[in-house]
């Protein structure tokens, strides 16, 4: 039986486990339908054309966790932003650890998706926002809506401003196997309130696990929203990372993706602007190597005037790495003033090295400024030359280039323990030391 | 301490260098000059070992050691040391950070534990103090955003930090005013010893007045055609390139 197959005959199984008079059975049984019509994506798809999962999709996973896992705090702290004070929603194998987790309703609600679709309370933001941006079309995101179960559900409210960044954070051990796990986020911020998001994956030892993540992020007007994915798993854990932003008028909205390590990483990342004076931002540094895989899919959808996205991804890629840039930009024809700016530049380490990249550009507007410019190089021999004249030996000027490369992109993080943490990672990465500041 | 004897050499397949001979004693400070074009930055780049270069024929020596087989990093790990004429901008790496790295990277390759972070400390704020570097600058990304006077002050600074035995100074004094060409001039000067020695390329005479050649060289299509003191670089300042390619001719 292959995974689809597996996926459908488990789904009842999945469904009476739960509420079956669920506000949400109705969406998760269409949705159910959705991906058993569309069943996963191949490379005869032009969306996935440059990323396949055939070999993912051969592992027999399990397909809902069956136990709790415990780990203890000391072996995993270092997974977490540790130096500042945070909320916390933490997931072991899918499932939630109150023991690692410190959640709020104290002003915000940052609580779990199972109360927040199971409690009366929650209801009227569940029926408003919960799978309205999320694509019914795409067959991954419809098979995470028909497994809907747990996740990070974070609620802002009004004028609020979250006075500490969340966490949220999944853990997996290798205690049962190939392990599927579809984590469903929903974050609602409200007219002038601000949250700051970190997010991370962890695989806690060598096993095949697939993160199938579907996130709607809603931010209101004015509202201030800066989300970061950290993605730097072992080697046999992959990802796909389904997120949606729809932002109202004069909201600012920017989400971070740093890529180091997994198996294969695909990023599905959607902006839809529904206001005027929005500002997007998408951001993302990969840094990978051997056979790693990392595939960015954005896309914006500017639907209003006068609002702007900018999108900066940088890449560097050695031994038989690939890397993936996609990046759709529409421009709606009422549209008008929109500025959209787009680069991606990339480093090849290594002649074995892969980057398929593409900028899509659909303007239908005629006032407005929209740019994108892609580079594939190697790193600069005059700089190669200058760092080694200085006794840095080859490898180590390689990793400070590489390192001077990407940096430029982490200017936009805002948290300096997270600016701090990635450049720690990427200079790890790198094999360069960095930041022991005298 | 340096040696060129009969140095031949290309870059993408054109002879640049053709017959270089030069003798560099410890304590001296040797000039090159010439006109553009002439070879000048060619025969630096070769000698800090920039692989762009190919050397065709020669062999360059420092303390008797054959340079040829080594590596730009082995180069300066023996003692030498370029200084660029268009310092190479860093972001993200501070000033601090990268003069660290190179010292620490030179220790190593000689078997050295890192420096003491209090030592570097203490050895950064003096050579910065000589060469008037404030604190804030130092914790700025290398080259990133500095006029040409802060570029040229910064390449003499890591000169003073990693004190090689052999320093090239190419070009050092384009880009600088006057009074940042001073503060280099002194930085060089208070750096001088009988140990170690100095090759300033320069295309004028300008920065000779401040840090004074012992003898002075002028290169012409590739060679060395004509040798003399320091009264050689007033005459050409007087008269010019000319009379030199004439006399080459």
């Amino acid at each position: 039986m292959d995974l689809k197959e597996k996926l459908i005959s488990s789904f009842m199984a999945f469904e009476e486990q739960l509420d079956l008079s669920s506000p949400i059975h109705e969406m998760r049984t269409s949705s159910l339908k959705q991906f058993e019509k569309l069943g996963f994506p191949t490379k005869k798809h032009e969306a996935w054309k440059y990323t396949s999962l055939a070999k993912l999709l051969k592992n027999d996973y399990s397909i809902f966790p069956k136990k709790e896992t415990v780990i203890e705090l000391k072996d995993v702290k270092k997974y977490f932003l540790y130096d500042i004070d945070t909320y916390k929603i933490v997931f072991i194998d899918g499932i939630y650890s109150p023991f690692l987790s410190d959640t709020t309703h104290d002003g915000i609600d940052v609580c779990l998706m199972s109360s927040a679709l199971s409690k009366d309370k929650y209801k009227a933001t569940i029926d408003k926002h919960f799978n309205t941006i999320a694509n019914q079309n795409d067959s991954l995101t419809a098979l995470n809506t028909s497994f809907t179960k747990e996740g990070a559900y974070i609620h802002i409210f009004k004028s609020v401003v979250a006075e500490k960044p969340i966490q949220i954070i999944h853990f997996s051990t290798s205690d049962q196997g190939p392990m599927l796990l579809q984590p469903r986020n929903l974050i609602v911020v409200e007219e002038n309130a601000q949250v700051q998001i970190f997010e991370r994956h962890q695989s806690l030892n060598q096993h095949q696990v697939l993160t199938n993540s579907v996130t709607e992020i809603f931010a209101s007007e004015n509202a201030l929203v800066d989300y970061y994915k950290v993605q730097n798993d072992l080697d046999d854990a992959s990802i796909i990372d389904n997120t949606y932003v729809a932002q109202k008028a004069k909201s600012h909205v920017s989400v971070h993706t740093f890529s180091f390590g997994g198996q294969l990483i695909r990023n599905n990342l959607n902006f839809f602007q529904k206001g005027e004076y929005i500002d997007s931002t998408m951001k993302g540094i990969t840094i990978i190597g051997e056979k790693q895989h990392v595939d960015h899919y954005t896309l914006v959808e500017h639907a209003q005037p006068n609002c702007e996205s900018h999108q900066d991804y940088k890449g560097i890629y050695a031994d038989k790495s690939v890397g993936v840039f996609n990046g759709k930009i529409y421009v709606n024809q009422i549209a008008q003033k929109t500025n959209a700016f787009q680069k991606n530049n990339n480093i090849l380490l290594d002649d074995t090295a892969t980057i398929n990249t593409k900028p899509q550009l659909e303007i239908f507007a005629d006032d407005v400024k929209c740019s994108h410019g892609c580079t594939i190089g190697q790193l600069d021999k005059d700089a190669m030359f200058y760092l080694r004249s200085r006794g840095i030996p080859k490898k180590e000027a390689k990793g400070l280039l590489t390192y001077a490369f990407a940096n430029n992109v982490l200017e936009s993080v805002k948290i300096p323990a997270i600016k701090s943490r990635i450049n720690k990672l990427i200079a790890n990465k790198l094999g360069v030391s960095i930041g022991h500041d005298l | 301490m340096l040696t060129v004897k009969n140095l031949y050499a290309s870059v993408e397949g054109k002879e640049i260098l053709r017959g270089i001979n030069l003798q560099v004693n410890p304590g001296e400070v040797h000039a090159i000059m010439g006109p553009n074009g002439s070879g000048k930055s060619t025969l630096s780049a070769v000698i800090a070992g920039n692989e762009d270069y190919l050397v065709e024929k020669g062999e360059i020596t420092l303390n008797g050691e054959d340079l040829s087989e080594d590596d730009a990093e082995q180069r300066a790990h023996k003692g030498v040391f370029l200084s660029f004429q268009y310092p190479v901008e860093i972001p993200g790496v501070t000033v601090t950070n990268f003069i660290k790295t190179a010292i620490n990277a030179s220790r190593k390759a000689k078997g050295l534990e890192d420096m003491p972070a209090k030592d570097m400390l203490k050895n950064i704020r003096e050579k910065a103090a000589l060469l008037e570097i404030d604190s804030k600058f130092l914790s700025r990304s290398l080259n990133e955003g500095f006029s040409g006077g802060e570029k040229k002050r910064n390449e003499i600074f890591q000169m003073a930090m990693l004190e090689p035995k052999l320093a090239i100074l190419d070009e050092t004094d384009s880009g600088l005013d006057i009074d940042a060409l001073k503060i280099v001039a002194h930085g060089v000067n208070k750096l001088k010893s009988k140990d170690n020695a100095v090759i300033v390329i320069t295309h004028y005479q300008r920065l000779l007045d401040h840090i004074v050649p012992d003898f002075v060289h002028v290169l012409h299509n590739g060679r060395i055609v004509k040798s003399g003191t320091k009264e050689l670089a007033h005459e050409l300042e007087a008269k010019g390139y000319d009379w030199i390619k004439q006399l080459a001719d």
